[in-house]
């Protein structure tokens, strides 16, 4: 059927790529990018690049780092990947104050909202909880193992998050699932109780986000999928409220060349989700959706297009939702020469994004105009011209592109092809 | 079924075991490419009961399903790994309004299984309705099949051991699967498990006993119970282990209903 669309080569190397990531902090006091194991921090509030201090007695970084986020509504932030580390900082000081070891790559990680819980999901669908308090007195030892709360049976989890009231874990694979779990007050014997299953992605889910209002504290889950479409659930039912096939509203039909459905591959939501920005597969822009909680619908506000080859691997944006924070860039990938590639784009009057076309919509800063101005993009960057490397940059999308799939899309193989490959089969018992 | 009248018994028209030869064991941890529903919402309720979803009521009207399907009965028993459907035949005489479904990893297994029921519904004229069953991988996709607290009793009847250290998470019981068999189970439904390796009879016990929504159901009320008698006699691996004099393990436990936990004091649960 999907024979033609097989993907021929499997080459290993590829999926060793890592896109850039960018995380802002909830009150825009700070920004981070990741790019392979550089983790490059600029302060916003004191208008200055930050020197990372590591307290935690802990190695560094030192391979691809596949999910940074600020967590306990900024007073924490945490990275991780591929080494199997995974750090928190804190963010005042932004010393690290915690390594901990995790036995598999780390795909996802999250803090929870009072600060007590790191979280992180494993590359076979683990989720682990590893207590952040501090030991105050010695009658009442903290485990500081990380402990296993939770399984995706051994699927990849994309995305991990803590629901707006604490209350529920929400996770997202490559097997189109999302499962929203009971979090307890004391994870350390496990969460156990499945509060609900998203269902209805047809492909695998590459983000979460969360939206409330005052009506609604509990809130609405959002999730971009690589079928497409950014979906609408109540998440404490599992009830799907809206789909939104962004790739065909948006009419974005020629503008990514052949692919059909191009997968959503990033999406940040403001709180009230009135502004849900989305990053799609080969497109060089943004969709900007607009969530209406009170009809539980979403529908596409405007299309953005970028001037250059830049494809947003990363998005992110502060609770006021000014400002929306992209970066495009990888690590590793064949023709990168020297270091990890990353370049960062700000579109500034997002609230503005419902003007009709005479009034001032959301606009790209030119680099001076960027908050932190030049400043920021040397750090964040490594350089103010990195984004003169047009060529590179669109290298690195494709890279990107092709490390996804690798990653998340069942592989299909035509019946001859699965013969052979049964046949070189390692696993097989020697009979004698 | 009439232009392969060879893979069947003349006499009874089931077909013969000897035609759907299989592995014994198939790696769950793989990529499946069967079709799995997107949600339990889409499962095929009319193509496996068509007795109990005729089709003239679904083709009507599209919208009419829905809540058409609301009055209709769900699949309440699951087998988990059914093998070639021993207990599923005998269960069905025993609940004959109850909607069962066996779920089976390897495909010509579930081929031969479809096939049986065919015959005997065919043989048995009104019975062996509220049976079927579909390939698929239960350790991935059973929240793709059942619905929250649909289900009121599962069976995991000899599964597969895995006796290296390395492949117990291919077990099909483990503490992060129960989560999910305890999402599908509702409050008071039954998990049975048997085994004749007594490792992984330790294993499985040791696992319900730990997960915090499962309880053992009492000695007495198992004595009464019919369907506890079936996880040895019923099963072809059940009556192989029995032929060979070998011993069982058997673990049957009830999903119990989350503690409620407020102000961090455990209070206790309330139905």
């Amino acid at each position: 059927m999907d024979e033609v669309s097989v993907d021929e080569g499997e080459s290993n190397s590829s999926i060793e790529v890592a896109p850039a990531l960018i995380a802002v902090h909830p009150l825009e006091e700070s920004v981070a990018v990741a790019t392979g194991a550089e983790l490059r921090v600029f302060s916003l509030k004191g208008d200055q690049p930050i020197n990372l201090q590591d307290d935690s007695e802990g190695p560094s970084h030192s391979e691809a780092i596949r999910a940074i986020s600020f967590g306990a509504k900024g007073r924490f932030f945490a990275s991780a990947g591929d080494d199997k580390l995974v750090k928190v900082w804190a963010v005042d000081s932004w010393h690290c104050i915690r390594t901990v070891c995790s036995e598999k790559r780390v795909s996802a990680v999250a803090v929870s909202h009072d600060g007590r819980w790191l979280t992180f999901a494993d590359k076979f669908g683990i989720v682990w909880a590893a207590d952040l308090s501090v030991v105050r007195d010695s009658d009442m030892p903290v485990n500081r193992k990380p402990i296993p709360i939770l399984a995706h049976y051994c699927s990849i989890i994309t995305s991990l998050e803590f629901s707006p009231s604490g209350q529920y874990i929400v996770s997202a694979d490559r097997d189109f699932k999302i499962r929203v779990t009971v979090f307890p007050r004391n994870p350390s014997n496990g969460a156990h109780e499945i509060q609900s299953f998203c269902l209805g992605h047809t492909d695998f889910v590459s983000c979460l986000a969360f939206v409330k209002t005052e009506e609604d504290p509990l809130g609405f889950l959002l999730s971009g999928s690589g079928d497409s479409t950014v979906r609408m659930w109540d998440f404490p039912s599992g009830c799907l409220l809206c789909t939104c096939d962004v790739g065909e509203k948006a009419e974005l039909g020629e503008l990514i060349g052949e692919e059909d459905h191009p997968a959503v591959t990033d999406l940040c939501a403001s709180p009230d989700g009135s502004i849900v920005a989305v990053a799609i597969q080969s497109f060089c822009g943004i969709v900007l959706l607009t969530c209406d909680l009170s009809t539980k619908s979403i529908a596409v506000a405007k299309v953005i297009y970028f001037k250059k080859s830049f494809i947003p691997t990363c998005l992110g944006m502060s609770c006021s939702a000014e400002r929306l924070w992209t970066v495009t860039g990888a690590s590793n990938f064949p023709s990168s020469t020297t270091l990890p590639l990353a370049c960062v784009k700000v579109i500034d009057g997002l609230q503005n994004c419902y003007l009709d076309s005479n009034g001032a919509g959301p606009v790209e800063l030119e680099n001076d105009s960027i908050p932190g101005g030049e400043k920021l993009l040397t750090k964040l960057q490594g350089s103010v011209s990195a984004a003169k490397e047009e060529k590179a940059l669109s290298e690195a999308a494709e890279a990107v592109k092709t490390a996804m799939r690798n990653l998340l899309i069942k592989k299909q193989y035509s019946a001859e092809k699965r013969d052979f490959r049964k046949r070189s089969r390692n696993d097989k018992k020697l009979k004698q | 079924m009439d232009n392969k009248p060879d893979r069947q018994s003349k006499t009874t028209r089931l077909p013969r075991k000897r035609f759907y030869r299989a592995r014994a064991h198939s790696n769950p941890l793989s990529d499946s490419h069967f079709p799995v529903p997107v949600s339990p919402s889409q499962f095929e309720y009319s193509l496996h009961y068509p007795h109990f979803y005729p089709s003239e009521e679904t083709n009507e009207t599209d919208v009419g399903i829905s809540s058409a399907a609301k009055t209709q009965p769900k699949i309440q028993f699951a087998d988990v790994g059914c093998g070639f459907g021993g207990l599923l035949v005998s269960l069905s005489t025993l609940f004959p309004d109850t909607l069962m479904i066996g779920m089976e990893i390897r495909d010509k297994v579930s081929e031969y299984v479809k096939e049986r029921i065919l015959a005997l519904r065919v043989a048995n004229p009104g019975q062996y309705q509220n049976i079927s069953v579909v390939r698929t991988n239960s350790m991935k996709y059973i929240p793709n099949y059942f619905e929250k607290a649909q289900l009121l009793k599962m069976f995991f009847l000899f599964p597969d051991p895995h006796f290296k250290e390395k492949n117990h998470r291919r077990r099909v019981i483990s503490m992060h699967l129960l989560d999910e068999y305890a999402y599908t189970l509702q409050v008071g439904g039954t998990i049975y498990t048997i085994t004749d390796v007594e490792e992984l009879g330790i294993w499985m016990k040791s696992c319900l006993e730990e997960h915090p929504l499962f309880e053992a159901v009492p000695r007495e009320e198992l004595e009464v119970d019919p369907v506890v008698k079936l996880l040895t006699s019923a099963t072809e691996e059940g009556q192989k282990v029995a032929r060979n004099g070998g011993q069982t393990y058997q673990a049957v436990y009830r999903r119990i209903a989350a503690p409620l936990v407020e102000n961090g004091r455990v209070s206790p649960p309330v139905n």
